[in-house]
């Protein structure tokens, strides 16, 4: 057996940086190996020299690293510009912000689009099943080998709450603080519901062919955009919709009469799904979204926060959920906050009111902002002081 | 560290009433400026709960441990003694269940501090003797419709309350709508006329902490509640 080595460089393609870890031997919550891992990831702004002001964003089920700056695989803005960058609430003139790929995405990091090391062809169905924990677990390898011992915080929204409470069990002592947002304990009934509808409309396309579609240059476009146009749904909420479309029609002034997309909603899921296809892998899609289906600490995370063989009592929780997310309902935030609470944990907790939905924590949403800015901002001055 | 001047009468008095070092938990916290001051003053761990969104939101932002939530239903996920001191601020008079929020205080806290607007102010009883009306006074400016103030009592009604409770009072502080402070325990008929505010220092009746030290925790158990 040959020794773990990682090594970093640049991926002038991606635009980012990758971490090549060769002979990982990366054991796997299913019990599977990955002998070896990349982890494509970018950072923004400077570590300090005490290296105390290193912020981990965790992405959702379709992020990526850009959560700043421009994502060259989309030439749009990244996925969380509004909240990170120079002078934004979380402000990478002061603090070092680092973004990785999960594993199991599609967007460099290892996973189901990559090449399996065993027979030198691209996984598929092939991949391994991941959970969180799996995604963390490689999180904290690069977290290690870019030499930072705490993390100031890990902030995530939906599949990235999961990843940021995984943190909080599993690395108590890599991290200061937990920015948990719009996230729960448990992927719901009802979620996994969601999500099973969204996989059969792409197990279904008959491009998919169990996940080996790229050995004939296809992609399973339409399944993949009908599971995108149905979880879409899920991210906004009825009056969100209500306001931003109501009944009114698409490029016409009376209805069709027929199937086409007469009315404005129908119009805004189609071009959402179909922009989706050209940035995302479908097998990428299965996997991630199973991982966030396995994910569970219903029962088990009070015993695990209380009972932790390693010291966890200095980290402190922020808990945001949103009045109008009926995907993670603030009851499911209030489960977390009364668990911490009860073990006399340092948890703050705020519900926003807005019509967004569960996608209010990537939009326009002010008291999110000032929320996070101040959280961070303050208590960075209170560990530094 | 430079202490700060507490804003409000009553907060610098709260604050004579805990040692340094102790945790606390501000029911009704607001903005967290009462969190701040203790923390400055007494090194205090403090925590706070917050009914008004935004006021919650400024002091999460200032970096407090504040949950935004509602005492009559929040409390219940404390553990027994998770706190050494439990503040409840002018308070009590709007709560739903005013003695289930006491005895609640006293399950979460070793100790609870609470303040209320004494209904026995001279003003208030010759307003009602007089005019016949509900009284408005500065310390009570609601009229009846809109207050939100729905439990009125005196000092001498909370007495009552404290001993059917077997709660006992450490310490107890009248305040005079002058900003004049006397012990209440003097002279209660007289204090009950000119106190427009009192704060109450509570503890329940034999209770003693069996702290188990270990490394890592500390075990803490009620004894005997019952007198």
């Amino acid at each position: 057996m040959s020794d773990t080595n990682i090594i970093i460089k640049n991926d002038p393609k991606l635009e980012c940086d990758i971490a090549l870890i060769e002979n990982a031997n990366f054991n796997l919550e299913s019990g599977e190996v990955l002998k070896n891992l990349k982890i494509a990831f970018k950072t923004f702004g400077q570590l300090n020299n005490k290296k105390t002001n290193a912020i981990l964003v965790c992405h959702a089920l379709t992020g990526d690293q850009y959560v700043s700056g421009t994502n060259p695989l989309t030439g749009r803005e990244g996925w969380w510009s509004k909240m990170v960058g120079p002078n934004k609430p979380v402000d990478t003139n002061k603090f070092y912000v680092i973004c990785s790929n999960v594993i199991g995405g599609c967007s460099g990091s290892t996973g189901p689009k990559e090449i399996n090391d065993k027979n030198s062809e691209i996984y598929g169905g092939d991949f391994p099943s991941i959970t969180i924990k799996d995604m963390v677990n490689a999180q904290s390898l690069l977290v290690d080998k870019l030499n930072i011992k705490k993390l100031f915080s890990v902030i995530g929204g939906s599949m990235g709450a999961m990843q940021a409470l995984q943190w909080a069990i599993d690395y108590p002592e890599k991290i200061s603080n937990v920015i948990h947002i719009a996230g729960a304990l448990k992927h719901s009934a009802q979620n996994i519901a969601f999500h099973e509808v969204g996989r059969q409309a792409i197990m279904n396309d008959p491009v998919w062919k169990n996940g080996k579609y790229f050995e004939s240059n296809e992609r399973p476009e339409r399944g993949l955009s009908v599971a995108r146009m149905i979880a879409h749904i899920t991210y906004l909420s009825e009056d969100a919709m209500h306001r931003k479309f109501g009944r009114k029609l698409q490029s016409r002034d009376i209805i069709s009469f027929g199937f086409d997309a007469d009315f404005q909603v129908e119009s805004y899921l189609r071009y959402q799904g179909k922009s989706f296809v050209e940035r995302f892998d479908a097998n990428s899609y299965l996997y991630l979204t199973r991982a966030m289906d396995y994910f569970d600490h219903d029962d088990t995370f009070k015993k695990k926060i209380e009972f932790s063989h390693k010291p966890n009592n200095h980290i402190k929780y922020l808990i945001v959920s949103f009045t109008s997310d009926w995907l993670f309902p603030t009851t499911e935030s209030k489960i977390i906050v009364n668990n911490l609470n009860n073990l006399a944990r340092q948890v703050s907790f705020l519900e926003i009111e807005t019509d967004k939905g569960h996608d209010s924590f990537l939009l326009d949403e002010p008291q999110l902002d000032s929320l996070i800015n101040g959280f961070l901002i303050s208590n960075f001055g209170k560990i530094n002081e | 560290m430079n202490k700060i001047a507490s804003i409000r009468k009553d907060w610098k008095l709260i604050e004579t009433l805990i040692e340094e070092n102790r945790s606390i938990l501000d029911i009704g916290c607001g903005d967290g400026m009462l969190m701040e001051q203790l923390e400055k003053n007494l090194n205090a761990k403090t925590y706070g709960i917050e009914i008004n969104r935004d006021l919650a939101s400024k002091a999460i932002a200032r970096g407090f441990n504040v949950i935004q939530g509602n005492a009559e239903i929040d409390l219940s996920q404390y553990s027994n003694h998770s706190f050494d001191y439990v503040i409840l601020s002018q308070t009590l008079q709007a709560m739903m269940k005013p003695k289930e929020i006491l005895s609640e205080l006293l399950r979460i806290g070793s100790r609870a501090i609470v303040s209320f607007p004494n209904f026995g102010h001279w003003k208030i009883r010759f307003q009602l003797l007089i005019s016949g009306r509900m009284p408005v006074t500065e310390g009570l400016p609601y009229t009846w419709y809109d207050t939100p103030n729905i439990h009125f009592f005196t000092i001498k009604d909370f007495l009552k309350l404290c001993n059917d409770m077997n709660i006992v009072i450490e310490k107890s502080i009248g305040l005079s709508s002058r900003g004049r402070q006397f012990d209440i325990n003097d002279s209660l008929t007289g204090v009950n006329f000119f106190t427009h505010e009192a704060i109450f220092l509570l503890s329940y009746k034999n209770y003693e902490p069996i702290k188990i030290k270990s490394s890592k925790k500390i075990f803490s158990k009620n004894s005997v509640i019952a007198s």
